[in-house]
């Protein structure tokens, strides 16, 4: 017999770890993975690749000699960083754009607030709001999906975008002349969508234009849904999501169908499922307790449909969650769980 | 669909080994080591001396004050010493040690029931006996049963909820009892129920023992007033706020006792205890012990006497493991790992694991991913996250706002940590600081 080891209770783990839990959320990210391949070929696994590669080497590089850490690149968390950060990228992007961005997420936004748990804000998204302040025209070129197709890609705007411009082009109308506007055909934002070939089973199965990973909802919903059943992440933060966004642009929507969108356009477009499964969810930029997920996905909700309508860009989820990341101490410090 | 208690909790895998094991009694050791606190509260007054002769079931210890509780010779012999020894928790206790010769017990304990009927009893008669016989709860707590059943005026007990429920992986111990020794807890049942003045009591098992709730409920058919509620399987069922909760539906506020919502729980092992004190006037010698772990030949379940060595009962179940790493008395969660064998089996012993040595290291301990999933199965409804990181500030007044000492100590936060952090290790730390900084506070007011 050995010598017996001493330890205070419990004396036996669940056998959770953090490496089944990240590998499990990338796992879930396989579905939109193959979708983004399908719909944009070879380019989505090029912008895939190197982005989760440098991640992977950026982290490795600043545990190593910055930081002089044991490197712990392969507990999944770096490499869900690229991959989120690709998908929040179009397949048309320059590599060394890619590369910048993956600095940033690991180097600025993880790293130098102390690695894996101690981010106040998501990695991948402060990559991406990064590119898309520093590179604005890179960064919004959205090919429209051409598989593996030949022939040059052909670029085409976001339906967001699309319905941006649309708003922007009413209001112009309505400011040049009163007269004109009272001529023109009255416009529904689905009539503007359809005049420009989009309809809704193309947005829900990711035939649109828009970044890698945000075009097919329903490989998110279903990543959402393995993740839900292999109890990664709780259903809250997605759902409070979902039900704002559709109850607060539903009231636009009834209150002005010409000048606003539906609930279900809000729900479908952009960065919305992405953001709301993958990247508000992520463990360490998100509040603790039930009541406090409930909070943050509220805020989310309402600050991407007030970015979508009234900000000056097309898309509003990234920088809804960044807000709501910066809240989420404050919202553990006051939303405490049901005590017994 | 089953009851269970709303927050939290986990499912450790059951592995009840010695399910299908019936009470073996343990032969009489060659020497036993009998802590004089065994239980909450004072320690017992030793009344024997170094060279005394002591039968079984003599007191050798008297109860000092009123939460404390006697301690009798579980065996008859010549006391060797009376020494500090160490015991499960790793502190040296006084305690008593005798050298067995022979089985002879006190001339007053019967071998026999007495042939009467709980309702002969009064019920001072019955808390006389139960406190006599030295009865602390034997689910692990060991808070002296005499105190329970005697609740603070202005409360009033309602029901009493026995607890059957074992949630502890791998403990078999009341499943046993509950199974051969159905008649005498509906007589120990009724017993407590006369001396707390209830109509009402409630046996709590899991439904995991589907045998036992269908015994149990065909004993209780026929006696008013007794019921049996399957439960929910769910860890920490057992814990006396949850099995509250799970039977009544009621909430046990933050620092209150059960009788705040007129409940009163006793363990299957403690009323069995009260029935041998009352119908045998047998004092609390012995108890079954559950002999378990993954590589031990028989896993089994023994009838010992209190202060037997655990390396006997080790012996009996076909000896240690060669791959053992650590040796616990009780369950895996709540347990405590023990120094060495030669620690002895106490009041509130319910099992002792032997756990091969693959599964005896914990992990090293990583940064925290703030998942939450701590938050999730916490019973009590708190923040182990949190707790852990102010414990290790040593923020005592924070501690305190944060419920610290609503802790029961389960341990589900540790078992589910991804990170492997030692949550309930700082928390423990944590608790037991503030809980001397509000004693502290509390005596420079008085």
């Amino acid at each position: 017999m050995s010598k017996l080891t001493i330890s205070l209770s419990p004396h036996v783990h669940g056998g959770d770890s953090i490496e089944k839990n990240m590998y499990g959320v990338l796992i879930a990210l396989v579905p939109a993975f193959i979708c983004s391949v399908v719909f944009f070929g070879w380019g989505a696994i090029t912008v895939t690749a190197v982005s989760v590669a440098a991640c992977l080497i950026f982290e490795y590089l600043i545990q190593k000699y910055l930081l002089r850490q044991k490197p712990t690149i392969w507990d999944g968390s770096a490499m869900i960083t690229g991959v989120l950060l690709a998908f929040n990228l179009p397949v048309s992007i320059p590599l060394w754009i890619v590369v910048i961005g993956a600095l940033v997420a690991i180097g600025v936004a993880k790293m130098s607030f102390g690695g894996l748990g101690n981010n106040i804000f998501n990695p991948a998204l402060v990559g991406r709001v990064f590119l898309l302040i520093s590179f604005p025209v890179q960064m919004t070129t959205w090919p429209t999906p051409q598989g593996f197709a030949t022939t040059d890609a052909v670029t085409g705007a976001t339906p967001l975008a699309i319905l941006k411009a649309a708003m922007a082009e009413s209001e112009a109308d309505a400011a040049s002349s009163a007269t004109a506007m009272a001529e023109q055909a009255p416009r529904t934002m689905s009539e503007i969508l359809s005049s420009q070939g989009i309809s809704m089973s193309d947005m829900i199965y990711g035939n649109i234009g828009g970044s890698l990973g945000e075009v097919a909802a329903i490989a998110l919903l279903l990543g959402f849904a393995y993740m839900l059943i292999r109890r990664i992440i709780t259903w809250h933060i997605p759902v409070a999501i979902f039900a704002t966004v559709i109850v607060f642009s539903g009231i636009l929507n009834l209150a002005d169908p010409e000048q606003f969108a539906g609930p279900l356009f809000h729900l479908f477009s952009g960065g919305l499922m992405l953001g709301a499964i993958f990247m508000a969810t992520d463990y360490v930029t998100s509040p603790m307790s039930h009541k406090g997920m409930w909070i943050y996905g509220v805020g989310i909700g309402l600050l991407t449909v007030i970015i979508r309508v009234f900000g000056a860009y097309p898309e509003g989820m990234s920088f809804a969650i960044l807000i709501m990341n910066g809240f989420t101490p404050l919202i553990n410090r006051y939303c405490k769980p049901k005590r017994f | 669909m089953l009851k269970t208690f709303k927050i939290g909790g986990v499912h450790p895998p059951e592995n009840k080994l010695s399910a299908g094991e019936a009470i073996v009694t343990l032969p009489l050791p060659e020497q036993v080591i009998i802590p004089l606190s065994q239980h909450i509260g004072a320690p017992a007054v030793p009344t024997v001396k170094k060279g005394d002769h002591v039968k079984a079931g003599q007191v050798i210890g008297q109860a000092a004050g009123f939460i404390s509780a006697n301690i009798h010779s579980s065996v008859s012999g010549t006391v060797v010493n009376i020494e500090a020894v160490t015991d499960a928790s790793g502190y040296p206790r006084p305690s008593v040690i005798i050298q067995v010769e022979g089985d002879e017990w006190e001339e007053s304990i019967l071998q026999e029931a007495e042939k009467k009927q709980p309702s002969d009893y009064t019920k001072e008669e019955i808390i006389k006996a139960i406190n006599a016989a030295g009865i602390v709860g034997m689910g692990g707590a060991t808070f002296p049963t005499q105190v329970k059943l005697s609740p603070p005026p202005g409360n009033k007990a309602e029901v009493l909820i026995v607890n059957g429920v074992e949630c502890e992986p791998y403990l078999t111990a009341d499943h046993r009892l509950m199974l051969e020794h159905g008649e005498e807890l509906m007589t120990g049942i009724q017993l407590i129920k006369r001396a707390l003045g209830v109509e009402r009591a409630v046996i709590g098992i899991e439904n995991n023992k589907p045998d036992a709730i269908t015994h149990l409920k065909q004993l209780a058919a026929g006696i008013p007033g007794v019921e049996v509620c399957p439960l929910k399987v769910k860890y920490p069922q057992g814990g006396e706020k949850q099995l509250i909760k799970a039977v009544t539906g009621k909430s046990v506020p933050s620092g209150g006792l059960p009788i705040a919502v007129g409940a009163v729980v006793q363990n299957v092992g403690t009323v069995y205890a009260v029935y041998e004190a009352v119908m045998k006037h047998k004092p609390l010698v012995e108890r079954v012990v559950t002999v378990t772990g993954k590589s031990v030949k028989k896993p089994g379940n023994y009838l010992c006497r209190i202060g037997t060595p655990i390396a006997r009962l080790i012996e009996a179940a076909g000896g240690m493991p060669e791959d053992t790493g650590k040796v616990i008395s009780g369950g895996p969660m709540m347990g405590k790992a023990v120094t060495s064998t030669d620690i002895a089996v106490t009041k509130g012993t319910s099992g002792v694991l032997l756990m091969p040595e693959s599964e005896s290291q914990r992990l090293p301990y990583r940064n925290c991913i703030r998942c939450g999933k701590c938050v999730d199965v916490c019973p009590m409804g708190l923040e182990p996250y949190h707790l852990m990181l102010l414990a290790g500030e040593n923020m005592l007044e924070a501690l305190e706002e944060e419920h610290v000492m609503d802790c029961i100590e389960c341990g589900s936060c540790m078992y589910t940590c991804p990170a492997h952090r030692p949550l309930l290790d700082l928390i423990r730390l944590g608790k037991n600081r503030t809980g001397q900084m509000i004693r502290a506070r509390k005596a420079a007011k008085n």
